[in-house]
């Protein structure tokens, strides 16, 4: 199937893909009226460190530990493939943040329920917006098999 | 104005005729095919060149001259006196035509380079003959050179073809080729010499069309001591093929790749030898490709050749009847002369189409 | 303390109403323009540092920026303009040289908005592109002929060897040292994609790059940085550098703090030591001399490579082409003021050589009077910005054009004219590592094909409506161009008529 990848080569550790995954997930059709004096809670994190940068989000695992720690049904995978997550059913244990191997998957902005990368096909971006927007094609949507 | 001080491109009708056993021919039959083309020529030039009229004196280069007045007679006719023996020498005949008039004086010269002179010069005989027509041409005010090969002539004037042909008497010539040209210029000349056919040696072209490769093909000719005085197509394209065949020693088939060359797409997909020798010729003569429209008939001692360029944006049709080839802007211009012919045919862009004697060239 | 506080010519303008503080603009500013403010939780820019290369402007998620001219001004003097009189404080301050980068901004002459181009209309056909063949191929190199037959009477190949190029297009010298490893990358892999050439300039060849040799012209320059048998074995073409469009006359002057490891290594010399190429050749004081570098290369390399002279346009140029077409070099190369360098001083960059335009005009007409054209190609650079500076250089009589500074732009550079700083926010004109990396030569190298297929289109267009289907018609076809408001001796030494003759 096609997943986000990162290129740390490429990536340069602006963090421009955190800010434009929280605008497409915001409902909003204005950048500045979604994300204007607003924390952010992207679905795409930017790790730096000494010279090296990678922005980390969901990898779609094949045998994804969130889906079976999930005590409440609410992760699953969809008919492509996409590691999706029923907010309704979410209780908020967060359990599925804690075993992440990568710290893909997050508490959401109200603190409620966990929120995760689902390729942007929750929203109206068509494609995963954190490619569209990469300055340096560091973020590709592909499928490596 | 005259051409020269002013560049030309005129649309035109093309006609030419071999009978290639050597039998020789009247050129009424040309005024006739012209004729037929009538609409193709607005008044404004027509011209006639014929291969095998001058047999009593077939070994002499035959000059033919306008002259705009005495003195430039004069002084030219001192110039060959001092450069040439000359062997004969006349007016040219000509009858009185409606549509001819404001004639310059018309003179031919049967000539033979001064045995002394040239071997001081170090030059083969055509290059003598060559330079001094060209300083005839541009040194002397008043007079033209407009034909010089051997048992050969060209004749023009400012007219429809087909009164120039009446002007000169061509009915009175036999010769076993003919090729002839009516002129739409878009410009308004009134200078004889422009008209066409333009001959160097015995070479001589009519060309219809207006090539867009023109001051390319120019700059680079004049490298070699031409001189487009005229800055006329046919007389670069005369140049070019004079510089090719005679200088750089090319067969037809060989100037007709260089000038008319196919598409490098067109090359790719051809055998491997013929690819060679092809894309040879491209590389070794780029700047002597000619692009835009042209079809031409280039005439030379003992053949034709006709050569449209290479998208073929100027019509053409090559005929044959028995010993006869004929090659013309428009069938019509055939049929009205043989009606029955053994085939007739529109070469393709690029294509040469070369009719020559049985007994070879020269 | 010096009390001349200059103000900056260029002025961050932030619009608060779009900026969402999301601080790419500071992360990606080498020049620590923007910083975020703690306490008063907002944005803020130092203009006195910003060099105007608009990478802020371009990663600006919400277009919250622009860099504005400022309106700061001394009295207003038409003689002293406040450029001149701030490099008159900054050289009092330091006693040192000025220097800049790219081409000449001076407002001279620009010759190719004064040609116009033909078109056929009724007596000949213009050509469509779309429906017919119309082609670019060129070929490099000696044209002088001498027909030879074989037994069969097949005419021989005895050319001497020549670059094919699939356009008339070639990327122009930039060395790496002066421009990044990721921009030569590009370059390289445009050019092998394109089917033309990119030059390595005067910089050696990156180990990496020599899978790319059939697309490479390397450079021979008066430092010889990175020249062995290896670099003049692996490439298409070799060419001597004698001059530079942008500082005519003198040397090169790569600072240490670009020399890197690799960037050390490529050139075979000292890590960390500034790379200084001399102003001439030591070898070659005469035309003579040249000759035999000529030689020495073309015997290193079984003269199976053509050989190019580059060279500043300069006021005696058609002489000095002249005199390197009876050389034995194959191509001249002719580089015009307006060329582009990673580092000049400025007042040779705006001072010295004379218009491209002009240059090819008076070299192509010298090389035809002397009868010697053939011994030569002409390619010219300095600057052709678009298919339409192209299409009438080739029409004075070029027989391709070499690109600098529009490959650079396709790479996002945006002429700040700052390279000789090193801090090149686009990643081209630098050696830090994380600059380096903002030019990812996947994006790059499709700009690039993208580009020169875009001018290649147009190039055919054009042609098309001259009526001309093939390239080298259009070569030195000054009868397609026509002069706009020119003198007539601007117009006699380009050799074209004015408009409306």
């Amino acid at each position: 199937m096609k997943v986000v990848y990162v290129n740390e080569k490429w990536c340069l550790g602006c963090h421009l893909c955190e800010y434009e995954c929280a605008f497409a997930n915001s409902g909003e059709t204005d950048i500045v009226r979604a994300l204007k004096d607003r924390v952010i809670h992207p679905r795409i994190r930017v790790e730096d460190g000494d010279g090296v940068h990678f922005a980390v989000n969901c990898r779609h695992c094949s045998d994804a530990l969130c889906v079976k720690s999930c005590i409440a049904g609410a992760l699953s995978r969809d008919e492509h493939g996409t590691v999706v997550i029923d907010k309704n059913k979410c209780v908020g244990c967060f359990t599925c943040v804690t075993v992440c191997p990568y710290g893909a998957i997050m508490p959401g902005a109200d603190g409620t329920a966990a929120q995760k990368c689902t390729l942007c096909t929750e929203n109206a971006m068509g494609e995963p917006n954190c490619v569209r927007h990469c300055i340096n094609n560091a973020i590709v949507f592909e499928d490596r098999g | 104005m005259r051409e020269g001080e002013f560049r030309d491109p005129s649309g035109c009708a093309i006609s030419g005729v071999i009978d290639r056993s050597g039998r020789r021919m009247s050129g009424a039959c040309m005024i006739d095919s012209i004729a037929t083309m009538h609409d193709r020529s607005n008044g404004l030039g027509g011209g006639f060149a014929g291969y095998g009229i001058y047999p009593e004196f077939k070994d002499y280069y035959a000059f033919h001259l306008f002259y705009d007045d005495v003195i430039s007679k004069k002084k030219t006719e001192d110039f060959i006196q001092r450069h040439f023996d000359i062997a004969f020498q006349s007016a040219i005949p000509t009858r009185e035509t409606k549509g001819i008039g404001d004639a310059p004086i018309l003179f031919r010269y049967f000539v033979l380079p001064d045995a002394r002179k040239l071997e001081s010069r170090e030059l083969d005989e055509e290059e003598y003959v060559v330079r001094c027509v060209n300083r005839i041409n541009t040194e002397i005010r008043g007079a033209f050179v407009f034909s010089c090969g051997k048992n050969m002539g060209i004749f023009k004037a400012v007219g429809y073809p087909e009164d120039v042909g009446r002007f000169y008497r061509l009915d009175e010539y036999e010769g076993y080729a003919w090729t002839c040209h009516g002129r739409y210029p878009t410009n308004t000349p009134g200078w004889w010499g422009g008209a066409h056919p333009f001959g160097l040696l015995d070479y001589s072209i009519v060309h219809n069309g207006e090539i867009s490769s023109y001051d390319a093909n120019r700059r680079y000719i004049e490298m070699f001591g031409y001189k487009c005085n005229l800055q006329t197509d046919t007389e670069v394209i005369t140049y070019i093929v004079d510089y090719l065949r005679r200088k750089q020693k090319l067969t037809l088939q060989e100037v007709a790749k260089v000038i008319a060359a196919s598409f490098w797409s067109t090359i790719e997909r051809k055998p491997a030898e013929e690819r060679a020798q092809e894309e040879l010729l491209r590389k070794m003569f780029p700047s002597l490709l000619i692009t835009g429209p042209f079809s031409i008939i280039f005439g030379y001692t003992g053949g034709l050749m006709a050569l449209n360029d290479r998208l073929k944006l100027r019509s053409m049709v090559v005929a044959e009847r028995g010993d006869r080839a004929y090659i013309a802007s428009e069938e019509c211009a055939i049929r009205v002369i043989e009606p029955e012919l053994d085939y007739v045919r529109a070469p393709r862009g690029g294509e040469p189409v070369i009719f020559e004697l049985y007994g070879g060239v020269r | 303390m010096d009390p001349l506080f200059i103000y900056p010519e260029y002025e961050v303008v932030r619009d608060y109403d779009r900026c969402i503080s999301c601080r790419v603009c500071e992360r990606q500013c080498a020049n620590e323009v923007h910083r975020f403010d703690e306490r008063a939780n907002r944005m803020l820019a130092d203009s006195t540092k910003c060099v105007n290369c608009h990478r802020c402007v371009c990663v600006c998620p919400t277009h919250a920026l622009k860099i504005v001219k400022s309106d700061d001004t001394y009295k207003r003097n038409a003689n002293w303009e406040c450029g001149t009189i701030n490099e008159v404080y900054r050289q009092a301050g330091t006693g040192g040289v000025l220097l800049s980068s790219m081409g000449n901004p001076k407002p001279y002459p620009v010759y190719w908005d004064k040609l116009l181009v033909n078109a056929s209309q009724v007596t000949n056909p213009s050509i469509d592109p779309l429906r017919e063949p119309m082609e670019t191929r060129v070929y490099l190199g000696k044209k002088t002929v001498k027909i030879e037959r074989d037994e069969k009477g097949r005419i021989k190949d005895n050319m001497s060897p020549q670059l094919t190029l699939s356009t008339p297009i070639m990327f122009s010298a930039m060395s790496y040292g002066s421009i990044s490893y990721n921009a030569h990358e590009s370059l390289a892999r445009a050019a092998e994609e394109l089917g033309i050439y990119y030059n390595t300039g005067e910089g050696g060849l990156h180990r990496d790059f020599y899978r790319y040799g059939k697309n490479t012209i390397v450079q021979v320059a008066s430092g010889r940085f990175g020249v062995f048998r290896g670099y003049l074995e692996s490439t298409a073409a070799i060419e001597i550098k004698m001059g530079q469009g942008a500082k005519p006359g003198i040397g090169g002057h790569l600072p240490g703090a670009k020399i890197t490891d690799e960037v050390s290594d490529t050139r075979m010399i000292p890590k960390g030591v500034d790379a200084i190429s001399p102003a001439p050749h030591h070898d070659i004081y005469s035309i003579e001399d040249l000759r035999q570098l000529i030689f020495s290369l073309k015997e290193a390399t079984a003269y199976k490579k053509p050989v190019i002279v580059k060279i500043a346009a300069v006021h005696n140029v058609a002489a000095i082409a002249s005199g390197i077409a009876r050389s034995g070099a194959d191509i001249i190369a002719i580089d015009g003021y307006r060329g582009g360098t990673g580092a000049a001083p400025t007042r040779i960059r705006d001072n010295v050589g004379i218009p491209i335009e002009l240059a090819l005009a008076s070299v192509d007409q010298r090389l035809r009077e002397e009868g010697i054209r053939d011994n030569v190609s002409i390619v010219v650079g300095g600057s052709v910005r678009s298919s339409g500076d192209l299409v009438k250089a080739i029409a004075l009589g070029a027989d391709a054009c070499y690109i600098g500074t529009a490959a650079l732009l396709a790479l996002g550079c945006h002429l700040c004219r700052t390279c000789h700083e090193g801090k090149c926010n686009w990643g081209i004109a630098t050696q830090r590592p994380e600059l380096v990396k903002r030019l990812n030569p996947d994006v790059g190298y499709r700009r690039l094909v993208n580009l020169v297929t875009a001018w290649t289109h147009e190039l055919q267009e054009m042609m098309g409506g001259m009526g001309i289907n093939s390239i080298e018609a259009l070569r030195g076809n000054r009868l397609m161009l026509r002069g706009i408001g020119l003198t007539e001796k601007e117009l006699s030494i380009l050799g074209v008529r004015h408009a409306g003759e």
